[in-house]
C-alpha cells in the first residue's frame, strides 16, 4: 500500500530476504560518529578559549540569573523563609495587585512609569537630533570641540550630584536655602500656581511640576551625548551630495530637507524604535532621590513599578507584602522585555540592522 | 569657488550658534554654580543671592568639609571601589569578549544570548536585594563571620555590581575587527592563546578599552543605589562618598524636607547647602581630571557600538 522511506539507507536482499544497510548510510555514520570526535577534539584544543569565559559566565549567573530564582516568590506566599519552603499560591499574588488590595497602587506605579517614559521621549527624543544638526553647522573644529565637551559633561555626573543640585536649585524659600532657579522663576511667575508651588514646597516636591522638572533635568543630562550617534550620522553625509544640491541651486533649507534629513533618517528611525523598546526601564534611582518618601507631595507622580517595588522592602513589619512587590516587577519587566524584543525585531525588518 | 552666503543660511548659523552656545553653558552652569557658591558666604547662599561667582568671598566651607572625617573615610571607598571595581569589571569583560569574539567558538551563539538576555529583562530590585543579601551572608560565612555585616562589604560592592552587557559587547565588536591575519602570523611565532589576546588584540583596541574602562570607571564612581541599600546604616564606614553626601543632604538640610533639627550636626542651613556645594565639587574632581583626556575615546567607541548587525 504505501512504501517504507528507507529506501534510501537499507538494501533489501532478495536472495536471503533481509534488510542490510547501505554502503553510503556506513559511511554517513561514519562521519556522523568522527564528527562527534572531531567535535570532543576542537573542545579539547580550545580549552583555553572556554576558560577564558568562565569568570564572565560566573559572574552574570551569581549575580544576574540567580535573583531570577527569587521571581518564584511571585507566585509563593510571605517572605521570610527560603523560597522553595514558602506555600504555592498561584497567581493570587498577581491577583492582589492586578485588582486586589494593592491595585491602587501598583495601577498608580505602571501608569507613572509609561508617562514619565513617554514624555521623556516626547521632549528627548528630537533634542539630540537637533544639536547634531547644529553641530554640523560649526565650521571651526576648535569651537565644535569645546562645545562638545561641554554638553557630554552632564552624563558623567552622578545620579545623587544631578539630583542634589536640581533640589537646591530649586529648593523653596521655606526650606531655608532658597535655591537661585526656584528665584528666578518666582520673580518671572508673580502669582498662579507655578509661584504657589515654589512657595509651598517648592517645584521638585510639587504634584504639578514635578514630571516637568525631571524631563528637564534628564534632557540635561542626556541630550549632548545622546547627540554623538546623530552626529556622527550628519558628517557621513558626502560632501558630493551637498554639492550637487548647490549646483541644482539648493539654498540652506532644501540642503537640510533633500540632502541631510533622508541621510540620517534610517539612524533616527532605528534610534527611536530603541528608545521605544527602553520605554519601561526608566532611571529609578533619579526617580527614588527626588521622591524618597510617601509623605512628599510628588510621589504620586513619581513612583514608579521599581521604586514601588523598592518601598515595599522598607515596610518593617511582621508582614511586609514583597511578593507583591516581586510579582509587579517581573510584569513590568516582562513586558518591558517584549517592547523590547518586538522593536529590535521591526528595526532588522525595516532596515536590515539591528542592537543585538 | 567661494560660494555667497544665502540669508536663509545665515540666518540658520545664527540660530545654530546662538542656541548651542546657550545649551553649552547651560550644561555647565549647575556645576560652575555649586563652584561659586562653594566660596560664598553662607548667608548669601541661603537668600539664594549667589548667581555664578562667590558671593562675599570666604573659604569657610571648604574648611568645614576638610575637617568632616566620614567624608575622606567614605571618599576613599569610592576610590577603592572604583579602582578596584572597575580592574576587576576590566578582568572578565576582556576575557570574556575575547573568547566571544572567536568563530570557532563552539555555542557561541548561546553565550552571546546569556549576556544579551540580561539586556532584556532583570530580574527587579526585590530579588536583586535578596540575592545581595545572601551572597554577603555566604561571603561572611566563609571568613566566618556571622552575617553580612560582619564583613567590609566594600568587597561585595566590587565583586557583584558594575556588570554591563553593552560593554562586553563593545569589546567583542572591537575584538572580531582585529583584522585574523595578524592573530594567524602570532600564531605561527608560537603564541598562546593569552599571548595573542596579551600582544595582538589588546594593543589593537586601545581606544575602545579605554572607552569601557571609562564606562566602568564612571558607574563605579557615581553609584548610589545599590551601595545604599546593601550597605544600610549598619556600615556608615564602608559608604561610598554618593551615599554619605545623600545622607548629608538628609541630616543636615531641609531640602529632602527630612531636617530634624535634634540630629543634625550644622543648623545653619547656608552652611549645610554651602557645604553640600563643596562635596559636590570634590565629588567630581576626579571625573572632570580624566575626563577630557578620554572625551576624543568614547565618541568613537560609541559609535563603533550603537547600532552593529
Amino acid at each position: 500500500m504505501f512504501k517504507l522511506k528507507c529506501d534510501d539507507f537499507l538494501i533489501y536482499d532478495e536472495a536471503t530476504g533481509t534488510y542490510s544497510m547501505s554502503p553510503e548510510q556506513q559511511v554517513r555514520d561514519q562521519t556522523e560518529r568522527n564528527r562527534w570526535k572531531s567535535t570532543g577534539f576542537t573542545l579539547l584544543k580550545d580549552w583555553r578559549l572556554y576558560l577564558m569565559l568562565v569568570p564572565m559566565i560566573l559572574v552574570y549567573l551569581l549575580w544576574k540569573y540567580l535573583p531570577m530564582y527569587e521571581l518564584l516568590g511571585a507566585f509563593r506566599f510571605g517572605n521570610f523563609q527560603r523560597v522553595s519552603d514558602r506555600p504555592w499560591v498561584g497567581f493570587d499574588n498577581f491577583k492582589e495587585i492586578f485588582v486586589g488590595a494593592y491595585a491602587g497602587e501598583f495601577w498608580m506605579a505602571f501608569r507613572n512609569t509609561f508617562v514619565i517614559a513617554f514624555y521623556g521621549l516626547l521632549f528627548g527624543f528630537p533634542l539630540p537630533i537637533i544639536l547634531a544638526l547644529f553641530f554640523n553647522e560649526v565650521r571651526s573644529n576648535v569651537v565644535r570641540s569645546i562645545m562638545q565637551v561641554c554638553v557630554y559633561l552632564p552624563k558623567f555626573i552622578s545620579t545623587v550630584i544631578v539630583t542634589s543640585l536640581t533640589i537646591a536649585l530649586f529648593a523653596a524659600p521655606s526650606t531655608g536655602s532658597e535655591g537661585v532657579l526656584s528665584k528666578m522663576l518666582a520673580a518671572i511667575s508673580k502669582s498662579g500656581p507655578l509661584h504657589a508651588a515654589i512657595e509651598e514646597k517648592g517645584v521638585v516636591y510639587s504634584l504639578e511640576y514635578f514630571r516637568a522638572i525631571y524631563i528637564i533635568t534628564d534632557i540635561w543630562e542626556h541630550a549632548g551625548y545622546d547627540s554623538i550617534v546623530f552626529f556622527a550620522a550628519v558628517i557621513a553625509v558626502s560632501p558630493t551630495s551637498y554639492e550637487a544640491a548647490q549646483i541644482d541651486g539648493a539654498g540652506k533649507m532644501a540642503q537640510m530637507r533633500y540632502v541631510v534629513i533622508p541621510s540620517i533618517l534610517s539612524t533616527v528611525v532605528i534610534m527611536l524604535i530603541m528608545k521605544i523598546g527602553g520605554l519601561l526601564s526608566v532611571g529609578y534611582e533619579k526617580l527614588y532621590l527626588l521622591s524618597p518618601a510617601t509623605s512628599l507631595n510628588n510621589y504620586q507622580v513619581a513612583e514608579v513599578v521599581s521604586t514601588w517595588a523598592n518601598r515595599l522592602t522598607e515596610n518593617s513589619g511582621s508582614y511586609s507584602p514583597q511578593a507583591f512587590g516581586i510579582a509587579g516587577e517581573m510584569t513590568n519587566n516582562l513586558i518591558g522585555m517584549i517592547l523590547v524584543i518586538g522593536s529590535n525585531t521591526i528595526a532588522r525588518k525595516a532596515s536590515d540592522v539591528s542592537l543585538y | 569657488m567661494k560660494r555667497k552666503m544665502e540669508a536663509s543660511e545665515l540666518i540658520f548659523k545664527i540660530i545654530a550658534y546662538t542656541l548651542l552656545i546657550i545649551f553649552s553653558l547651560l550644561c555647565v552652569y549647575p556645576l560652575l554654580y555649586a563652584l561659586g557658591s562653594t566660596f560664598s558666604s553662607w548667608d548669601k547662599v541661603a537668600s539664594g543671592k549667589v548667581i555664578l561667582w562667590p558671593n562675599g568671598f570666604q573659604f569657610k566651607s571648604f574648611q568645614a568639609v576638610f575637617m568632616t572625617n566620614q567624608f575622606w573615610v567614605n571618599y576613599s571607598n569610592t576610590l577603592f571601589v572604583t579602582f578596584i571595581g572597575t580592574i576587576w569589571c576590566l578582568i572578565y569583560s576582556i576575557l570574556g569578549a575575547y573568547a566571544l569574539s572567536k568563530k570557532r567558538l563552539m555555542g557561541r551563539h548561546g553565550f552571546n544570548f546569556f549576556l544579551v538576555f540580561t539586556m532584556w529583562f532583570s530580574a527587579g530590585v526585590i530579588p536583586q536585594y535578596l540575592n545581595y543579601q545572601q551572597t554577603g551572608n555566604i561571603l561572611a560565612s566563609i571568613v566566618g563571620g556571622a552575617d553580612m555585616y560582619a564583613i567590609d562589604l566594600k568587597w561585595l560592592i566590587v565583586l557583584a555590581m558594575g556588570m554591563n552587557a553593552t560593554n562586553i559587547i563593545l569589546l567583542r565588536n572591537s575584538f572580531e575587527g582585529v583584522p585574523s591575519e595578524i592573530e594567524e602570523a602570532a600564531r605561527i611565532d608560537g603564541a598562546t592563546e593569552m599571548q595573542v589576546l596579551m600582544k595582538v588584540y589588546i594593543p589593537m583596541s586601545k581606544a575602545t578599552i579605554a572607552t569601557v574602562a571609562l564606562f566602568f570607571g564612571i558607574s563605579r564612581w557615581n553609584g548610589y543605589f545599590w551601595a545604599y541599600k546593601v550597605l544600610g546604616a549598619q556600615q556608615q564606614y564602608s559608604w561610598p562618598v554618593q551615599v554619605y553626601m545623600r545622607d548629608f543632604i538628609d541630616k543636615n538640610t531641609d531640602l529632602t524636607l527630612k531636617y530634624n533639627p535634634d540630629t543634625a550636626e550644622y543648623t545653619d542651613m547656608g552652611q549645610s547647602t554651602s557645604m553640600v556645594y563643596a562635596m559636590v565639587v570634590l565629588a567630581m574632581i576626579p571625573i572632570l581630571v580624566i575626563y577630557p583626556f578620554i572625551q576624543k575615546y568614547f565618541a568613537k567607541g560609541v559609535n563603533m557600538g550603537g547600532v552593529k548587525e
